[in-house]
């Protein structure tokens, strides 16, 4: 055989390619993202513009019906999915930065660093994930918010959002550490590491240029179940009426508002089938795309087609 | 001294750092637990009622009393339910929520476990789409979707299971298999995960060349290692099962500790609040302590 | 282990559960299932505050008069007849010799009287000791300033006699004396246990019902008190009274035929709340409260009464109504609902953003120009108080020019920024403790908690104590509404949207001996089953 060997990146590549359900759920999240961000602008129809058609199902003006105040369901659908999309994102970024920085450092220091950050780490998981998230929400609706609607009043809700943000994704961060110090301390004793520290590399740019690039498999796994879990999170939240703040929507609040519509006196089905529908079909292409990027990394027997 | 006898010994330290940040960051939430919309009678009566509860002391004193009843097994009384201690309260609630976590775990794994395992062994076929689709179901629908969706139409369009209500094992039907539902999808994920990992390792092949019938290659050779990251994946579970069980119990109206959870937050009972994080946190330490231990035990390769 | 194994774990863990489930004795229906909402905080009469608390209470014990089911009116009680002087300030009441506890104890006045003095005791920490204000020497007992309980405005005059002293003539005094915080306490269970009384077994009960079992978030089990004075009337043997607080469940069980009777709108799902009204077996009433909003008086832009009259001018009441609330509640500009106790409320400011502009414009801030941003705070129980919020965003944009934001915060949060005054404009709202206006009026006094809104007008002040001080009804209500018209008309450090209407679900024709009223008091002595 003669053929020369792809490098391992394109061939994880390839193995993806072949990976229809992946392949489908990457297409349907950059679709879903481009569509949400500009079709609201295109048709430029405010999602927070009430009208004196409330509770109308859909027909050929509002293509998703209206709800109570006569506001066009669609354009809240596209708008929450565009919410919904960035918490998630953010969130899981706001964990990875953590995840992967607490990792690092515990997983290469060793020894008695290590002994605590990991500790740290077992506290955490032991505190009920609900109330430190409500704790935080609640402290920053009241201590900061007060603050900052003296400097800059009309940027509070995009405050608030970022705080939410930043507040799931201080939750999600604990299993990525673990997993990035296990790995890590896999990988220090190979060969190339070594090789690396005998010569004098300075550590953080060990950790930055050697170390990292070779972690970048297992923290795509991972990025890509906790994005799911935190646009759940998010939705959970909703429902108990901390999450995204009226006017603004994300599918988690449209759902949480939706659900009131199983009940068996008077079903209006528009309000909670189609942001549940969206927000399904939006789980299932992250998991779609993260089992491909898992197979395409680590391939397995039987994988690919 | 064993690194396992370690990690157990050093669970009452853990509970208390927990304890301790809870006890302090709660109390710097505004809105306290004896504040209602209509005012009280007069100042006096305001200060009899802090009195009562120690209210008035400082805190670091408040903290060092708290404690002190806790070593002795007294959680104090609860500042929401006047009549009741918070002990009171978890006994009556605790063996409640810990029957229906038990059950939803027996049908997550019960469910789960043979789903992805066939799904694994044949994959593509009808155990494989099944499992995609239980799967989607379980991940992609939140539990207060499903929930009311199930009383819709098993308890009111069908009529074969009570709507509501804890008592019978009638009534432990829905609520075990929404809760169920949702964790077997992920157990399954995991267990079809971890199976087709394993198939194609050397070790399999081994135990395949020394003549082994295929059953016994899988049972003793294939499920065991398979089942490493479903166990792991208990840990970060049972924390989940808690905010699921907090749905489940208000939907289904049961009386057990996922009520207290998060409202004794929105109260402001603060001993209540504690008294779960305590409770839950030694739970949570437990089992993860437990799960660990079957790690070991199954795969002898792990080792840290 | 394997994937059998797993079944076989599934199959034990069920059999244990259903052997589990096999222990919890399956015990038959009661005669009577109630939803009474949340689980209360006490059902202590003396120290509860809640309504579900109050409707518990009401079942187990009774005071000297009691609620007339049909009209919410005082009728006789524990007490069968009772003199009033002519000046209204002094009442006797004459008790039943056949007043009983269900332990077996003969009830005396010395009972009702030493129960009164515990009540106004600032150490038993009774929320609504302030019921006692009216009675001589209340206020000063409860505020701490007199010590000896005992020069309380009420003595036993002999062993079944008890005269109260007033104040002031109070009208509604009757009323009061049915109220919870009025209710006789079994001494010698107090003695034994103290503060937890209301946990002896057997718990001394003076109402219809006696108390079998209580369990928390699930239910109340009731047992018909054979020594009740009125017995004879009371039919069913056993009530369950359930505790939740999920509505969507409570009308599942409801239209499921294994809850007879939704006391509570609160547990009623607000969304369908138009709908279930339509059907015979919900009822829907009058009720005595109002919705209104608070204004923050103490900074900017809120300080000055002009922007407060402008916005309250531009709010459109009866669309919140027709599109949010949807119940038939009557708009109003008031905060004294219609019709307590014979009183009409001052209709408020007017609806007119033509003028609403031009005060805008002349407290500094032509057509919204200039205006501060503002945060309308409301508290996130219930949808409804977000999308009204929506509302008054989009009303208060078109109408005046201004922004406003809308700041959602859970419960104690809401309740402690409101007391702080750490808000712009805030959604408030007040239940009548008894029927009259006196009790929504006097939330705004200067020194009252309720007020606030950071508004003290000594007026407003001189003009409640002259008509608590006034003996003729009809001159009374005339200050009264002097002083109302003074508060929404003037002021305006509130804006009243609308009248409450309540709700409760009960088959007619299953449930008998309930009627809707303006309290909301439904006895459990008149409530009975139908037999067919």
């Amino acid at each position: 055989m003669n053929t020369a060997p792809s490098s391992p990146e394109r061939q994880a590549l390839l193995r993806f390619r072949r990976n229809r359900w992946a392949v489908a759920g990457l297409i349907f999240l950059l679709l879903a993202t481009v569509l949400s961000v500009f079709v609201p602008w295109m048709l430029a129809i405010d999602p927070n513009q009430g009208s004196d058609s409330p509770f109308t199902a859909p027909d050929g003006r509002h293509w998703m019906g209206t709800d109570i105040h006569g506001r066009d369901l669609f354009s809240r659908v596209m708008i929450g999915t565009r919410i919904s999309l960035m918490v998630g994102a953010v969130g899981a970024g706001v964990s990875l930065i953590i995840g992967v920085g607490w990792g690092l450092v515990a997983g290469w220091r060793g020894g008695r660093t290590d002994a605590w950050m990991m500790r740290s780490v077992d506290v955490l998981y032991a505190l009920p994930t609900v109330v430190w998230v409500m704790l935080t929400l609640t402290l920053f609706e009241t201590r900061c918010v007060g603050w900052l609607s003296e400097r800059w009043p009309s940027s509070i809700p995009a405050f608030r959002l970022a705080a939410m943000m930043v507040s799931l994704g201080s939750v999600s961060w604990l299993t990525m550490a673990r997993v990035v110090r296990a790995q890590v301390l896999s990988l220090r004793e190979r060969p190339f590491i070594l090789a690396a520290q005998s010569i004098g590399v300075p550590p953080v740019r060990l950790m930055l240029r050697h170390l990292l690039p070779n972690l970048v498999g297992v923290i795509l796994v991972y990025l890509t179940l906790t994005v799911p879990a935190v646009v759940l999170y998010e939705s959970f939240l909703s429902f108990l009426g901390l999450g995204i703040r009226p006017p603004q929507a994300s599918l988690g609040s449209l759902i949480a508002d939706g659900a009131s519509q199983l009940n068996p006196v008077r079903v209006r089905w528009w309000l909670l089938v189609f942001p549940a529908g969206l927000m399904a079909l939006l789980l299932a292409a992250l998991n779609g795309v993260g089992e491909g990027l898992r197979s395409a990394l680590e391939p397995r027997e039987g994988d690919g087609d | 001294m064993k690194s396992w006898q370690a990690r157990l010994a050093l669970i009452p330290v853990l509970v208390w750092v927990v304890a301790t940040l809870s006890f302090f960051l709660l109390r710097a939430v505004p809105g306290g637990p004896f504040d209602r919309e209509r005012a009280s009678a007069s100042r006096e009566v305001e200060a009899a009622l802090k009195a009562r509860y120690h209210w008035d002391e400082p805190l670091w004193r408040q903290y060092a009393r708290y404690l002190g009843n806790v070593i002795r097994g007294d959680l104090g009384p609860s500042l929401k339910y006047r009549n009741h201690s918070v002990n009171d309260l978890l006994g009556q609630t605790v063996p409640v929520s810990l029957t229906l976590g038990a059950m939803a775990f027996g049908v997550a794994m019960g469910l789960g476990l043979p789903l992805g395992t066939l799904a694994a062994l044949r994959k593509g076929g009808w155990a494989d789409h099944a499992a995609s689709l239980l799967t989607l179901v379980g991940v992609c629908v939140p539990v207060f979707v499903l929930g009311p969706l199930l009383i819709l139409i098993l308890g009111l369009g069908l009529g074969w299971l009570p709507v509501a209500l804890w008592g019978s094992w009638k009534t432990a039907i829905l609520p075990t298999l929404t809760l169920g539902i949702y964790f077997a999808a992920r157990v399954a994920r995991w267990m079809r995960e971890g199976m087709l990992e394993v198939l194609k390792s050397p070790h399999v092949q081994a135990a395949r060349a020394k003549g082994l019938s295929e059953t016994a290659v899988i049972l003793r050779h294939v499920v065991p290692v398979a089942l490493v990251p479903v166990i792991s994946y208990t840990g970060p579970m049972l924390a989940d099962l808690l905010s699921g069980s907090f749905v489940v119990e208000n939907l289904f109206q049961i009386p057990g500790t996922g009520a207290f959870f998060i409202n004794s937050f929105f109260s402001r009972d603060y001993t209540m609040m504690m008294g779960m994080v305590l409770f839950y946190s030694v739970l949570l330490q437990v089992l993860n302590w437990m799960s660990d231990l079957l790690l070991r035990w199954v795969d002898p390769r792990i080792r840290s | 282990m394997g994937p059998w194994g797993a079944v076989r774990a599934l199959g034990l863990a069920l059999i244990a559960g259903a052997w589990f489930f096999a222990g919890c004795s399956q015990a038959e229906r009661a005669d009577l299932v109630l939803h009474n909402g949340p689980e209360p905080e006490t059902i202590d009469p003396q120290i509860l505050t809640g309504q579900a608390d109050g409707r518990i209470a009401s079942a187990l014990f009774e005071g000297l008069t009691r609620f007339n089911p049909t009209n919410g009116k005082a009728m006789p009680g524990l007490a069968s007849h009772w003199d009033i002087s002519a000046d209204g300030l002094t009442y006797t009441f004459y008790l039943r010799p056949d007043a009983r506890w269900s332990t077996g104890e003969p009830m005396e006045a010395d009972e009702v009287v030493w129960s009164w003095r515990r009540a106004v005791t600032p150490a038993t920490a009774a929320d609504y000791a302030s019921q006692f204000f009216c009675v001589r020497n209340g206020r000063p007992i409860v505020n701490g300033e007199i010590r000896d309980t005992s020069r309380l405005g009420a003595e036993a005059l002999d062993a079944h006699t008890v005269r109260v002293h007033l104040e002031n003539p109070t009208p509604y005094f009757l009323e009061l004396a049915a109220s919870r915080v009025f209710f006789p306490i079994p001494r010698r269970a107090v003695e034994h246990l103290g503060d937890q009384w209301i946990r002896a077994e057997p718990l001394p009960c003076s109402g219809p019902y006696r108390l079998l079992g209580w369990r928390v978030n699930d239910r109340f089990r009731l047992a018909r008190n054979p020594h009740y004075w009125d017995a004879a009337q009371v039919t069913a043997e056993r009530i369950d009274i359930l505790s939740g607080d999920n509505p969507s469940t409570a009308l599942n069980l409801f239209l499921k035929g294994e809850v007879d009777l939704i006391s509570d709108r609160k547990i009623i799902p607000g969304e369908l709340g138009p709908e279930l009204a339509q059907r015979p077996d919900f009822h829907r009433f009058d009720y005595l409260g109002q919705d209104f909003i608070r204004f923050n008086t103490t900074r900017k832009p809120f300080h000055d009464a002009r922007v407060r009259r402008a916005v309250a001018m531009s709010l459109d009441r009866p669309r919140i109504t027709a599109r949010i609330t949807r119940m038939g509640e009557r708009p109003s500009a008031a905060v004294t609902p219609a019709g307590a106790g014979g009183y009409q409320p001052p209709p408020g400011v007017p609806w007119d953003p033509v003028s609403a502009r031009r005060l805008l414009a002349e407290a500094g801030y032509p057509e919204g120009r200039g205006f501060p941003v503002v945060e309308y705070t409301f508290n996130v129980g219930s949808r409804i108080y977000e999308q009204t919020g929506v509302e008054i965003q989009a009303m208060l944009r078109e109408h005046l020019g201004i922004r406003v934001e809308l700041r959602p915060l859970e419960w104690k949060t809401y309740l402690a920024e409101m007391s702080a005054l750490n808000y712009d404009f805030i959604r408030g709202s007040w239940v009548g403790d008894y029927d009259d206006p006196m009790t929504f009026l006097d939330c705004f006094l200067s020194d009252s908690g309720n007020n606030r809104t950071g508004w003290k007008e000594v007026r407003y002040d001189r003009l409640l104590q002259a008509a608590a001080a006034e003996v003729n009804p009809q001159r009374r209500l005339g200050i009264l509404r002097e002083a109302e018209t003074l508060l929404v008309t003037e002021a305006v450090p509130v804006t009243g949207l609308y009248s409450h209407v309540g709700l409760y679900a009960a088959d007619p024709r299953k449930i008998g001996g309930i009627w809707p009223n303006r309290m909301d008091e439904h006895p459990f002595f008149s409530m009975r089953r139908i037999r067919p």
